[in-house]
């Protein structure tokens, strides 16, 4: 490689890496502050307080959908791992949204309960047609039984 | 050049080699293109199940995630052409780099518009600044900005070789764009298709996905070289085996 060229290609490389060092540290940095949505157990533990409005993100919990008769008032419980949160909408929702179901609802904190001006829905990365997904429900479900079964010989 | 570069690739580079290559390989590839495309579309709309989730609304997906993988697959070559063109300085990088921009730039285009139209089937909301749908919008604008740093300069080479820089600096995006689901909570969800472990997607959807990306790959191979054989037609008007095939094209 003649000397020209050589020394092009240092200058490239050098600025290249300086580039990736600077937006490796705005990434990290961005990775602490910028925070899309926060999840039930962080908001409990005073994370989202210096928001007034910030974005919630969780799971419906099963069987806590409440529709109000005369409007379009919605109240359910959002929850993750370690918390849970009540939410309260009025609006249309989309289709997704059901229990179960993985949401993020915009709004902010009125007492204890989350007041939510829009709800999304979060579909995960998984694709598959419905027998397959019934198939391997009842054979998770099957599985859960064994092992409730082995649970309980154990004990005995 | 140096002398670890395969003797054909060095061959390969030079201008009238390459437009008679590329000229001979472009029908065969722009065929093959539409014939997967078709393949692929009627294995997508029509012969792959509903989802369990999504019913019919996610064979979106057979374009969304084709051209969001060429979005990122183009970057990726135009940065490496746009690296050899700084150093190297040969004249095939600048054009490779050059005629690669605005294909991207459309694929990352029909990327953001399909994602809209599914997210606002899905998520409930045409847009949202979350880091992936961001990301891939700041991608865009890095494409359009190489392409009008390239035209605003009289001279085309010294243009190609400062919108070069531009592209080269830019593929630090291109592994925030891919990572960004992963970094942060996004409402985007995570890959499907993984190089290592298990994709989660059945193999009925899977084989439709994986055929389109092949039909995509062939198009911005026979795009790219399209382009690259006019630009290189017009870089080296002057020269002889460009007035040989002018004159060919006369007597023809």
């Amino acid at each position: 490689m003649n000397p020209t060229r050589q020394r092009r290609l240092t200058i490239i490389i050098a600025i290249l890496v300086a580039f990736t060092v600077a937006a490796a540290l705005v990434v990290y940095a961005l990775q602490q502050n910028m925070n899309y949505l926060f999840t039930p157990s962080q908001v409990q533990a005073g994370d989202a307080s210096s928001y007034k409005t910030f974005r919630l993100g969780g799971m419906v919990k099963s069987g806590s959908i409440q529709r109000a008769g005369d409007s379009l008032k919605v109240t359910f419980t959002v929850v993750d791992a370690g918390g849970a949160m009540p939410v309260e909408y009025i609006g249309i929702l989309p289709d997704l949204f059901r229990e179960n179901q993985s949401v993020i609802a915009t709004g902010h904190m009125d007492g204890a309960r989350f007041v939510a001006t829009e709800v999304l829905a979060k579909h995960d990365e998984t694709y598959m047609p419905k027998e397959l997904k019934d198939a391997m429900a009842k054979a998770h479900a099957g599985k859960h039984i064994d092992e409730a079964s082995n649970q309980d010989k154990q004990q005995l | 050049m140096a002398n670890w570069i395969p003797l054909w690739l060095h061959k390969l580079s030079s201008p009238p080699v390459f437009y008679r290559f590329a000229g001979s390989l472009r029908p065969w590839a722009i065929t093959l293109a539409v014939l997967l495309g078709v393949i692929a579309l009627y294995g997508g709309l029509v012969l792959a199940p509903s989802d369990y989730q999504q019913g019919n609304d996610y064979r979106i997906i057979f374009i969304h995630v084709p051209c969001a993988w060429m979005s990122l697959f183009i970057y990726g070559v135009m940065g490496v052409a746009a690296f050899i063109a700084l150093v190297w300085r040969i004249k095939l990088a600048e054009v490779i780099a050059m005629a690669s921009a605005p294909i991207g730039a459309a694929f990352t285009f029909i990327t953001l518009v399909t994602g809209s139209l599914w997210g606002e089937r899905m998520w409930g909301t045409w847009w949202t600044w979350d880091a992936r749908l961001t990301s891939e919008l700041v991608l865009l604008f890095l494409y359009l900005g190489v392409i009008a740093l390239y035209h605003s300069f009289e001279d085309r080479r010294q243009g190609a070789r400062t919108a070069a820089f531009l592209a080269l600096i830019g593929i630090i995006n291109v592994p925030i764009v891919h990572f960004s689901v992963n970094w942060w909570n996004t409402l985007h969800q995570g890959s499907t298709i993984r190089l290592l472990g298990p994709s989660t997607i059945a193999t009925s959807m899977l084989w439709p996905l994986l055929t389109m990306m092949a039909a995509t790959k062939l198009y911005y191979i026979a795009s790219l070289f399209g382009r690259a054989r006019v630009d290189l037609l017009t870089l080296e008007s002057g020269k002889d085996w460009v007035r040989q095939i002018a004159q060919n094209e006369v007597r023809g």
